[in-house]
Order: structure tokens, then sequence, then C-alpha cells
């Protein structure tokens, strides 16, 4: 099972499934990482954490600990 | 009668900016009640009874963000005649989320696609009739910024609003889903009317548990939800943001063409070198001191001397030609030649225009910095500065833009206070508005340097010793209260859209500069201006041989000031300096800080002496020991800030309860930690171990307690929305 925070900086991935409850994981999928859309992971930020992702078209930032909820193909 | 429409969309949409366009300067801007969010309302220009409600910024209508709770509420209560519902061209697909739940709130929606210019460049299209047809509702294109079909979209909005009833969503979600909210629909009583039960079946689908205090009666749909969840193998909540999000991708290619050869964007191309792993850090740094020498050492220092000195002072001169006297010596001179009474004088010079001064003195600075605030946040670098610094902050329950706040803090404390209005989340801010002051202001250095002179002969350790304990203590301070009940009720996710760089207009960075600078005069002045009066009259009136009167300068130790401190001195002694002359200067350090120096001088019989008050340096250091004016120090660089600092606090906060527990928790932090200070100091410098030197230890162990002590981030928001919107 691969998580988002693996895939290294200028990849894609396609969103499987996401894990986790409450907030964040709402948050995240109110922002469009949902089943089945692909995120371009950008850049990682100077210190290592958060990772700037592209998804719908747009630019997102997530850290790195919510990005393990993120399950991709 | 009035027309009420809302105006609602994503952050980062233009929103303001339409906002701005459609009312003009018939603003009112406020709180939503016991709050932080900002409301702001006006009326539409050319229509003296239509009035726009500008809504916080949201990307959904759940539960748990503080906005998304204040907008949804107000939708759901108040129920707004029209909603105009702004989109971002460019980035409609994520835009249109919010849009579908808008349209099921069974309130006319029309919606207004912002930014069409950017996305006629960028060479895309939207097709509006297509989008009109699948949504179900108006759609007009618009540039807010250049000010094309924002007319328009507010004549369709006004009529759109005097109709009334909305048609019902068209939107459908997948087969299993639709026949579940049928299921719901029919369970809800007649509490509900027909064109808004799609909306409250699919937040009980969704087990929002906010949604049942705006109900009458709750039917138990647990069974269908239990049933919806097994079938489809997730939660009911991702169930439904899915079936939204499969409902936009089926719809989003018949409604805009993508160029498919995309040439790098300039936003993209700033990016890449803002953000750059390598060159992020300095231009940052670069962004930073350019922020703190322009609004903090040079133009901020020379407006408020200008304001301070020359102003409220003693005149100041017009580009070197006429020599413009200050508003003190012409009241003096006018109220002499009236002959005016000693203590109404007094009263006016001392009292009303000193603690006026004390109010506007801040504001040029302020607005310089504002200036540059609303810079950065408008043209999108802000939410950089979060996403760079995020990994520091974020370990003291603070955001990655407590930075700005307390950079500037180390400048003046009540800019960086209004600072924090950047932080989006609630928490953050409470947390960045709590900890600011401690950073060691421009104020407090004379304090510094009088105990560095005095007690330890000028050491080069003491000034970066006491940075070294405002930093502590906010470090400290995240770490204890993210842990409390205060602020561990919501949570706090790092789920962050870094918006496209833009350059921002000049009247909207006007705007903003000018209404955080007049809240800050008019919420935070009252508070500044009438403890400056009270202190003025406990330290110029007294007794002295038995007869209540007036006092001159030098007769400080008759004032009710002096009664007082002689009073409350014994808190003090077990810190080390329990006799009454430092208790009144402490005190008077609250109108501001420089004035313990001052205060000191005048209680040891100097009228006037240096700004670092080496002429009492002496008396000083024989009247306490080094171990209790270390003690003295750091009690005043962490406890309660300036009156003006504190009315910042409490325009920030907006709550009384939070304005207490922030000063309550300053002076608590400074008397304990003063206290160990100096007993354990005391205990290493030879003193003998006493009942307070316990206490200290028994301080030191539950402090370490408090901040090593586990704890689970939360994950409800917790909002006490009474006063709030209520279900009608």
């Amino acid at each position: 099972m691969k998580t988002l925070r693996e895939v290294p900086c200028g990849q894609n991935a396609k969103v499987t499934r996401l894990t986790g409850e409450g907030p964040v994981r709402r948050r995240i999928m109110d922002m469009g990482i949902t089943k089945g859309v692909d995120v371009f992971v950008r850049k990682v930020a100077p210190l290592g954490d958060p990772v700037e992702v592209t998804v719908r078209g747009y630019e997102l930032s997530l850290r790195k600990a919510d990005a393990e909820m993120i399950i991709v193909e | 009668m009035s027309i009420k429409i809302a105006l609602a969309g994503n952050p980062n949409s233009g929103k303001t900016t339409l906002f701005n366009a459609l009312t003009g300067s018939n603003q009112f801007v406020g709180n939503w009640p016991g709050v932080t969010v900002e409301k702001k309302e006006g009326k539409l220009k050319g229509h003296k009874d239509v009035i726009i409600m500008d809504l916080p910024g949201i990307y959904s209508l759940s539960p748990y963000t503080l906005e998304e709770v204040v907008a949804r509420n107000y939708l759901i209560g108040e129920r707004p005649d029209a909603i105009l519902n702004i989109v971002d061209g460019t980035n409609i697909e994520r835009n249109l989320y919010l849009s579908t739940q808008l349209l099921e709130l069974g309130i006319p929606v029309i919606m207004a696609v912002n930014m069409m210019d950017l996305v006629e460049k960028n060479g895309d299209k939207i097709h509006i009739n297509k989008l009109r047809q699948k949504l179900g509702c108006e759609v007009i294109e618009i540039s807010a910024l250049k000010g094309t079909g924002i007319r328009e979209a507010a004549e369709k909005a006004v009529a759109l609003a005097g109709k009334k009833n909305a048609e019902p969503a068209v939107h459908k979600f997948a087969a299993g889903v639709e026949s579940t909210l049928d299921e719901i629909e029919s369970r809800l009583d007649d509490s509900i009317p027909e064109r808004q039960k799609r909306f409250f079946a699919v937040k009980l689908l969704e087990k929002d548990d906010k949604i049942q205090t705006q109900m009458k009666s709750v039917p138990d749909v647990s069974d269908v939800i239990s049933r919806i969840e097994k079938e489809m193998d997730d939660d009911t909540e991702s169930i439904i943001t899915n079936e939204r999000y499969v409902f936009i991708s089926s719809i989003i290619d018949e409604c805009c063409t993508k160029n498919r050869k995309r040439r790098m964007t300039t936003s993209d191309k700033i990016d890449r070198v803002v953000t750059n792993r390598w060159l992020a850090l300095p231009i940052f740094a670069a962004v930073m001191v350019i922020v703190y020498l322009v609004s903090v050492s040079t133009v901020g220092t020379w407006a408020t001397d200008w304001m301070n000195d020359g102003v409220f002072g003693d005149g100041w001169s017009l580009f070197g030609l006429v020599q413009v006297p200050g508003i003190p010596s012409v009241l003096e001179g006018g109220l002499d030649a009236i002959g005016c009474a000693v203590w109404l004088k007094g009263l006016i010079l001392d009292g009303i225009v000193a603690g006026v001064g004390a109010v506007l003195g801040f504001v040029p600075q302020m607005l310089v910095l504002f200036i540059f605030l609303a810079f950065l946040e408008a043209c999108g670098y802000m939410a950089r500065v979060a996403f760079i610094m995020d990994r520091i902050f974020r370990k003291f329950g603070l955001s990655g833009k407590s930075f700005i706040p307390m950079l500037i803090g180390s400048g003046c404390g009540v800019p960086g206070i209004m600072a924090s209005r950047t932080i989006e989340n609630d928490r953050d801010r409470k947390m960045t508005i709590m900890t600011t002051t401690f950073i060691p202001c421009g104020a407090k250095l004379p304090i510094i340097a009088l105990i560095a002179g005095a007690l330890f002969g000028g050491a080069w350790w003491v000034a970066p010793s006491a940075y070294f304990v405002g930093i502590a203590a906010i470090i400290c301070s995240g770490i204890i209260l993210k842990k409390t009940k205060m602020f561990a009720g919501d949570p706090a996710p790092f789920v962050m859209e870094l918006p496209a760089y833009h350059m921002p207009t000049v009247g909207n960075i006007l705007r903003s500069m000018w209404e955080r600078g007049w809240s800050f005069i008019k919420k935070a002045g009252t508070i500044i201006l009438l403890s400056t009066i009270v202190v003025w009259f406990t330290t110029y009136f007294g007794w002295i041989d038995g007869q209540f009167r007036m006092l001159e300068d030098m007769e400080l130790d008759h004032s009710i000031l002096a009664a007082i401190g002689n009073a409350v001195s014994w808190i003090f002694i077990p810190l080390g300096w329990g006799d009454w002359k430092s208790a009144v200067a402490a005190i008077t350090g609250l109108v501001a800080k420089e004035n313990v120096v001052g205060t000191f001088g005048i209680l040891y019989g100097f009228a006037e002496v240096a700004e670092d008050g080496s002429e009492i340096w002496g008396t000083l250091a024989g009247s306490m020991t080094a171990v209790a004016a270390y003690s003295f120090l750091i009690f005043n660089l962490l406890c309660a800030p300036c009156f003006a600092a504190m009315g910042a606090i409490k325009r920030e906060m907006n709550n009384a309860k939070w304005f207490w527990f922030a000063i309550g928790y300053q002076t608590g932090l400074a008397y304990v930690v003063s206290l160990c200070v100096y007993q354990i100091g005391s205990l290493i410098t030879g003193g003998s171990f006493g009942i307070w030197t316990a206490a200290a230890f028994l301080l030191v162990i539950g402090f370490l307690y408090l901040l090593f002590r586990p704890y689970r981030e939360s994950s409800t928001l917790r909002v006490n929305m009474k006063g709030m919107a209520k279900a009608k």
C-alpha cells in the first residue's frame, strides 16, 4: 500500500482511497483529493515539510503526516 | 422591504474585490458575534434597499472550521433572498464544489464566474450556457478586477431575489445515494420547508453533528446510513464529498475547454524561484528584513516619532519652513489664556491628550505595516510564508504565519498583535495574540538597559538573555497552551491552497490598510484612553499632610498610586522586589513600558533621568540584589503588556473571556517565572532554603509536567454559537 507521502517530487499518482477520519480527512476531500483523482507532487518545502501538490488544476500544500492518509496506486 | 444578498465563494476567488466594487464606500465592517471572524456588509451601489453580506471565504459547508460554520449558520438561519456565488474561472473545478452545496440550500443562486480575463489569456474557454444548463442556475462572466459584468451580475441577483423561491437543485448523485436521500427526505417533518429538505437530508446523511441544533425535530436515520455505508464500503461523509466531485468531473469537460499546450504561467515561474528549495529561505529573510526595516526601523519610527514628539510633543517643522507647534503646547496656551483650573488642565493635557496621543501615536507606523501585510496577502506570498515556516511553528501550536507578528512585535507589540489578523486559523491566531508580546519590544529595551547597567555592570549577556527568555516563553506557552482545554478543542488542519500570484490593486490595499487601522483606533482606542486617564489620576492625586490634593511631579510618593503600590507590594516579596517603589514602577509600566525607568528616577529623587536611567544605577544597585533585579526584569518583560497592546489584544480577541484569559496567563506566567528565577537563583548564590524555594521547585515540576504531558489532537470544532443565527 503506497501513500502520497512516498511519491517522489515530480511524479503523478492516482488516489485510490483515503484512510483516517474527522476534520483533516474531510478537509483533504473538500479540497478535491478524492477517489480517482490525479495528484502531481510538485515540491517539498525548504525545511522538508509540508509538500506542494497540483490537484484539479490548482496548487495545494499539505503536511507529510496528512499525506499518509492518502492511498495512491 | 430591504433585500439581502449573500456573497459566497472560495478564498482567493476575488470575493473582496467584487464586494468592494459592488458596495463602494458604503460598508460596515465588524465581527460575527463572539468570534474573531470578520463580518462585512454594505449597500449595493445605486440600490438603497439592497444589502450585500460578504460571507467569509470558504471551501465547503462542513462543520469543521469557524468560517464555514459562521457562513452556513447565516445561510440557514437568516436565509438571504439570494446568493451571489463567485467562482474563480481559472480554478473552476474546485470552486464548483462549494457551488453544488450552495445550490442545495433552496435559496436562489446566481453564479459569477470571475477572472474571465485570465481564463482567456490562458487560452481556456468556459461555456457559460452549458454551465447554466448543467447547474440549473443563472451564470454570468465577470472580471472583478476590471469591473466587467459586475453590474449585470448585481442586477440579476436583485431580480432573482425578488422571486423568493429557488428552483430545486438539478445536479444528481449516483442512483443509490439519491434513493437514500429520498428516504431521508420522506422522514423529515413539516417544520422543514419543501425546498430545504434536500439540504437537511444531505447533512443528516453526512452525520453532520452541528445541523441538529438547527432543526426542530431530528428523525433517526442511522439505519439508512449504516445500510448505504455497507453498500458502498465508505462512510457517508466521504460518499457525499466523492459524489459531488464525480458530478463536477462529469460536467467539466463539456463546460470548459482547456488549452492543451499549456505554457508555464507567470505565477508558476515566480513560484519556482520563491519557494525553491535553496532560495526560499534567503528570499523569505530578505522580504522580512525589508518589512521590518521600513515599517519598524525607518519609516515607521519616523512616523511614530513625528506623532509622539511632534504632533503630541514639542511641535514639528513642515518641510523645514514653518514650525508647527505640538498639540499640547497649543492647548496649554489656550487653557492658560482662559484661566483654566490646574487640575482640569492636568486632566486635559496629561490625561486625555496623552491618552489620545498614545492611541494615535501607533497609527502611522501601523498603517505602514498594514500596507505591507495587505500586499503580501493579496499577492499570494503570505500563503507561501506559512508553507515555508510551517515546520518550525506548528510544533508550538502556532502557524507559519505567526512569524510576522513576532518579528513586528520585537519593534512594537501593538502592530505585532494587529498583524495576527493574517492568520486564518482561529486557534493559531489566538495563540499568536497571547504570545507575541513576550518578545521584548522597543519600549522594554530601556528596562533591560537599566537593569543591565545598574546590577550587572552593563554585562553583554543581559540583553540577549531577555530575547532568549521571550522566545522560550513563546515556545513553552505554545506547547503548554495547545494541550489545555481552552485550545485543545479545535482542530487545525494544514491543508492550504497556494493561490496563484497576482498583482493586487492599489485601491484594495489601501482599503485593507484603512479598515485595520480604523478598527484599532475605534476598538482599542477606548481602553487605552480610559486607562491612561485612570493612571494619570492615581499618579497626580494623593494625600499630603492629611489633605487630598493634586500633586507636583516630585511628590509621586504621596500619590494614590504609591498607596496602591504599598498595598500590593507584598505580592512581589517572593519575587525578591517587594518594596513599593518597584511595584509602582511596574504599574506605571502598564501605560508604556519605558515609563518604568522614569518612575524609578522620580522615586529616587531625580526629576528626569536618561533613557537607560544611568543616574540611578547606584541607588538601585543598593536597594536590590542582582537576582532580584533580574527577576524584576523578567516580570516586566513577560507580564501584561502596556495598555495600548492590551487594547489591541482586546480588539483582536473580540471576546472578554479570551481577553482576560490572555492577560491573566501572561501575568501569571511572568509571576511564576520570576519567582522561580529569584528563589532558585538566590539558593545558588548562597541563600537559604525556605518555603518559597520549595514552592519554586514545585512550580518548576508542575511546569515541566504541563510541558511534557501527553495529549491527543482533538477532531471536533467546539464553537459556542449562542447569539449567532438561529434556525427559523
